[in-house]
């Protein structure tokens, strides 16, 4: 199953990545013979087959409605690449 | 004490014929002398094994008794463990430091069990030779020009090294048996939710499955009766209790009936894993159990359907990487581009790979032909495993078609790369118990290992019948190493 290079760069949009116009080639050649193999699902007849999601069947599972102590900010934001305060800061999202 | 399990480790440690700190020494000198060659661990925790020890000796003096008091132990790097860091084998976490342990770390060192460090894999568990770390490639100890398998290929490496005494992985679609087959050591990846998966670094949710890579089918036991169980913080852990493994090991098989898949002694398997993994079953057959061919007819569409789920999940999970609250951040101009940056340097080329594989068949229009499509393949597999079962106790497969491939030989093909998990994957999407056991050497240099697969939340069975065949077989491997 062909796929065009717009459409790789359509999805790699949606998945917030981008590619050089190299990268963006072999990527389209790849994921073009990937599908190809996967395409072979279609010669499976599943009507009738309900999906499996969950191979253990579990149902969720609840526990008590309780308030209980999470991690204190300052471990929470050890990691972050940039901060202030108790914010992690990231670029100007509203434009004035 | 080299190459010895952790059971005779413990022995020796409670007679105190050997103390816990002599023990973590062996090994921290053992990687220091020979991880330059072999590259398993991307963090070793020298310090930390050290106090951790020497409590352990202290402990052992006031007569405690836990599991694995005092017994030397490596992580896979994509299991968080409080203040040291774990990366993934990726950039994008490649500074990563979680506020807190996972379960199964939690529970290793209530057990007492002394953390070495943390283990080289592919980049977020996504691969199957360890070469896609963004660090190094680990190598086999067997055959440093070749691979240890993968993802798990650090910790089933460290393990057939002898640089730990045992080692945790995680097996999304064989990550676990796979590099335990190439290195010639027992991987187990339980029942799907019999070991919580909380803080397991996620990559396809519904088929992580964390599990021991050990020297010993015993050994496998042990640490999956203090890994396992359920537990409140993941939702998908299996809420009964679990049996006790090592007493299970003790069942007899004589009489038991095991299925040899027709669809894995095929074209594809090579007549080296072939010839190794007959003279296992000779050795059945004198344990008194019954072999038989069965079949699982939709197997060969696991890999399709693996290929469409895995990266789905993935896609779905690796979106939390963007650079705001942890991990690396590449700069840009607004909040798209610095989304994009980060990720476009933060992620290898595999990852890359399977988040836009999962992305595009998540994506409007393509979301019946695809995920839902091999959703229902799944429940096919699954009936297949469920109806081999009415007829048999246990399935054998080997656990790869071929021993440990060069680096470099498959890197430049996905597709020749994926199919090396081929007997894997099914177990996976079932939810299945499998194990690989190293059953011999191919042409008397390269391990082979066979799996046992059993129904849903029949581990002990296969830890069992595992347990026999490898007293039956009784080989003694350590690589040429020194």
């Amino acid at each position: 199953m062909a796929i065009s290079k717009e459409e790789v760069q359509h999805v790699a949009h949606l998945a917030r990545l981008e590619f050089s116009e190299e990268d963006l080639e072999r990527f389209t050649r790849e994921l073009s013979s990937i599908l190809d193999y996967v395409a072979k699902l279609s010669e499976v007849d599943t009507s009738g087959v309900e999906p499996t999601y969950n191979a253990l069947r579990l149902t969720n599972r609840f526990r008590e409605d309780q308030t209980r102590s999470s991690f204190p900010p300052e471990e929470i934001l050890a990691n972050a690449p940039e901060r202030e305060g108790t914010s992690f800061v990231v670029p100007r999202v509203i434009r004035s | 004490m080299s190459f010895e399990s952790l059971l005779t480790l413990r022995e020796r440690l409670r007679r105190r014929e050997i103390s816990a700190e002599e023990l973590t020494r062996y090994y921290l000198e053992r990687i220091e002398r020979l991880d330059p060659r072999l590259r398993a661990y991307i963090t070793v925790t020298p310090d930390q094994a050290l106090s951790a020890a020497r409590e352990a000796d202290r402990r052992l003096a006031a007569g405690e008794d836990l599991p694995l008091l005092g017994l030397p132990v490596a992580i896979k790097d994509n299991i968080c463990t409080r203040g040291i860091r774990t990366t993934c084998a990726s950039k994008i976490l490649e500074n990563f430091v979680p506020p807190y342990d996972a379960t199964v770390v939690e529970r290793l060192k209530a057990a007492g069990a002394v953390l070495l460090g943390k283990t080289n894999l592919d980049e977020f568990a996504m691969g199957s030779s360890t070469e896609n770390s963004t660090f190094f490639p680990t190598r086999n100890p067997w055959d440093l020009e070749r691979v240890p398998g993968g993802s798990s290929g650090g910790s089933a490496a460290a393990v057939a090294a002898d640089l730990c005494a045992a080692s945790l992985g995680s097996d999304t679609g064989g990550s676990i048996r796979q590099p335990a087959s190439f290195c010639g050591v027992v991987g187990f990846k339980p029942t799907y939710g019999r070991v919580s998966r909380y803080g397991l670094v996620a990559f396809a949710s519904s088929l992580d499955q964390i599990g021991p890579l050990t020297r010993t089918v015993a050994d496998a036991a042990l640490v999956l009766q203090v890994i396992g169980g359920p537990d409140e913080r993941d939702s998908t852990s299996w809420p009964e209790p679990q049996p006790d493994y090592l007493e299970a090991l003790k069942a007899p098989v004589e009489g038991m009936k095991l299925g040899l898949v027709r669809e894995a002694f095929g074209e594809g398997l090579s007549e080296e894993v072939r010839s190794v993994v007959e003279e296992a079953f000779r050795a059945l057959k004198d344990l008194g159990c019954e072999l038989r061919e069965v079949s699982l007819p939709h197997m060969e569409y696991a890999l399709a359907a693996y290929y469409i789920i895995a990266p789905a999940e993935a896609s779905s999970n690796l979106a939390r990487y963007d650079g705001v609250k942890y991990g690396f951040r590449a700069e840009g101009r607004d909040l798209l581009e610095m989304y994009k940056k980060t990720r476009s340097e933060g992620f290898g080329p595999e990852v890359k790979r399977r988040i836009m594989l999962g992305t595009y068949a998540l994506s409007a229009g393509y979301y019946e032909a695809f995920y839902r499509k091999a959703s229902q393949v799944r429940t096919l597999i699954r009936r297949d495993f469920e109806v081999a079962f009415r007829e048999v106790d246990l399935l054998l497969l080997p656990a790869s078609p071929t021993p440990a491939f060069r680096l470099g030989e498959k890197t430049d093909d996905p597709l020749q790369m994926y199919l090396s998990d081929i007997y894997t994957i099914p177990v996976n999407l079932a939810g299945l118990p499998g194990l690989s056991l190293p059953v011999g050497l191919a042409e008397g240099k390269l391990p082979v290992g066979l799996q046992v697969i059993g129904p849903q939340l029949a581990d002990d069975r296969v830890l069992a019948l595992a347990h026999h065949l490898e007293r039956a077989l009784a080989l003694e491997l350590k690589p040429p190493l020194e």
